[in-house]
């Protein structure tokens, strides 16, 4: 009787790897938090955080520690399972792109066995991503309706419009990208951005769709809920949004899958439009390291720190720019977004058949 | 006894599509209804995936899950519907419904026992991918393509002017 016949090493390879890609993105999710607090801080000339630890860096534990300490409150009227699914699916969406990001190039181990720093590279790569994306809605969507609080019903039924809305923008400018690449696997779409100056022009992605990045980068701030978008927390008109009525750790599952989800969403940017792992000299740079794990290492940490770049992005739109109104929200998507998308579509398209001629 | 995974899987997502399907038509309440219907999508995915059609696969989770059903909670958030203020239906309604979803079912039974089974390998086909899909909508299949696309652009202008018609005597800006 023949059950599973596949492979114990990748077997072992991917779990680890799959342990790795978590609990890196749970970490960096963690010091965005911190982060976020130092740059609001410096932007409006405070000091910031500087009690826990040196810089407060201690800051994210003692926060956890806090929001796991609280008493867990759910309130007698609400609808008990979905309430406790809600905020569960947020954290599930948030962490499931992480799957199908290349986090750096191949490399042989000394027995011959040759480890991908990928989870899954599938053939659909980035229609799985929109998968997830259309997912996200649920946890908030769920959580506020569960919760039977006014605030939050009508704080989910906004993300859930929000989200719907972007959505549509941001698989438009997309496929402008796609034409270009041919692909939808994320592995292939890197590989194409070798280096950093190919065939006499740049290789990366953004120089040759930058006003596909800035509807896409849009769409990614609105998709996230994150300021100047963040209609559905907007604490003005809604107190708290759909998590009012959360407490303790489930309230920090919230809290936390906005950071995860803009860690993912800032990687997944950066592998589409900024080359991913590859960055300018990096041929030059093999030859001169010749371990490939090491040079592996460099990679990802060309990649992570691009995302880390960024994340600063989002941060500092965030403290700049004041708060849309919900029917301004509704018009830039619809009126703005998605006929500049469509446009940036036909260029492409005319642009790729006449000069290119594929 | 010589089960694969293949064969595993098969069986474990049609139990949990039609146990899903069942809990869809069977529970009181219209939000657990709709997340009945998600699960049941996502099991039919996984049907897809099986068949190697990772296109439609993703493409049911992207439409179906991701956008119509969110419509669908949408709708029934805004309504407020629960299990006690469930509308009761008359005796006769119930007989209609039961014979016209009878029928359905003889109907869609029939077409499929005079149906041929085609041997084809699920596992290794290369037909729902999405270069092949892409390759056969716009050679084969083109007009077809091309008509319900238009019905589709036919649908989404109705829809702006049905919204559009209430806008009139309410100021702009």
């Amino acid at each position: 009787m023949l059950l599973l016949n596949i492979d114990t090493a990748l077997i072992i390879e991917k779990l680890i790897l799959i342990i790795v890609i978590l609990l890196g993105s749970l970490g960096i999710a963690m010091y965005a938090t911190w982060a976020e607090r130092k740059v609001s801080a410096v932007m409006q000339d405070r000091v910031g955080p500087n009690r826990a630890g040196p810089f407060g860096l201690f800051l994210p534990l003692a926060d956890g520690l806090k929001l796991f300490m609280k008493e867990e409150i759910i309130p007698d009227r609400s609808t008990g399972f979905i309430f406790v699914l809600g905020p569960c699916l947020a954290m599930l969406t948030a962490l499931m792109t992480s799957a199908i990001v290349p986090w750096g190039p191949d490399f042989a181990l000394s027995s011959g066995h040759i480890v991908t720093l990928q989870v899954a590279d599938i053939n659909i790569g980035m229609l799985f991503v929109f998968g997830v994306v259309s997912l996200g809605v649920y946890g908030v969507m769920l959580g506020g309706w569960a919760s039977n609080n006014k605030f939050s019903l009508l704080s989910s039924i906004r993300a859930a419009s929000q989200a719907i809305s972007y959505e549509l923008a941001l698989g438009l400018s997309l496929i402008a990208l796609l034409m270009m690449t041919g692909s939808l696997s994320l592995r292939q779409i890197v590989d194409q951005q070798h280096g950093f100056w190919q065939h006499g022009y740049f290789s990366w992605n953004f120089f040759k769709q930058p006003l596909g990045f800035i509807i896409f980068f849009v769409c990614a701030c609105a998709e996230l809920n994150r300021a100047p978008f963040d209609l559905p927390e907007c604490d003005s008109e809604l107190n708290m949004g759909y998590h009012q009525e959360y407490s303790s750790m489930k309230l920090g599952l919230y809290l936390f899958s906005e950071y995860i989800n803009m860690f993912i969403s800032s990687i997944i940017m950066v592998t589409l439009y900024f080359g991913g792992y590859n960055f300018p000299f990096m041929d030059k740079v093999a030859e001169l390291i010749h371990n490939p794990i090491i040079f592996s290492f460099i990679c990802i940490g060309a990649l992570i720190g691009k995302a880390i770049v960024m994340i600063l992005m989002f941060m500092f739109i965030r403290w700049t720019l004041p708060r849309f109104r919900y029917d301004q929200l509704m018009k830039l998507g619809w009126k703005s977004l998605i006929p500049l998308a469509l446009a940036n579509m036909l260029i492409t398209g005319a642009v790729i058949l006449w000069f290119f001629n594929k | 006894m010589n089960y694969n995974i293949h064969d595993i899987l098969f069986w474990g997502l049609s139990a949990m599509a039609v146990g899903c399907a069942l809990g869809v038509i069977l529970s009181r309440n219209p939000v657990n209804s709709v997340m009945f219907l998600i699960l049941t999508f996502f099991a039919i995915s996984g049907h897809y995936l099986l068949m190697n059609a990772q296109f439609l696969a993703v493409v049911n989770i992207i439409v179906y899950a991701g956008a119509i059903m969110v419509l669908f909670l949408f709708v029934i958030m805004m309504m407020n519907l629960n299990a006690d203020v469930e509308p009761q239906k008359g005796q006769l309604v119930q007989l209609a419904g039961v014979i016209s979803g009878g029928v359905l079912f003889l109907v869609i039974l029939a077409a499929i026992k005079s149906a041929s089974p085609i041997d084809v390998d699920k596992s290794a086909s290369q037909i729902g991918l999405i270069d092949n899909l892409g390759k056969v909508l716009f050679t084969k299949f083109v007009l077809p393509f091309e008509i319900s696309s238009v019905l589709f652009l036919s649908a989404m202008i109705g829809a702006i002017v049905i919204g559009k018609k209430e806008d009139t005597h309410v100021i702009n800006k």
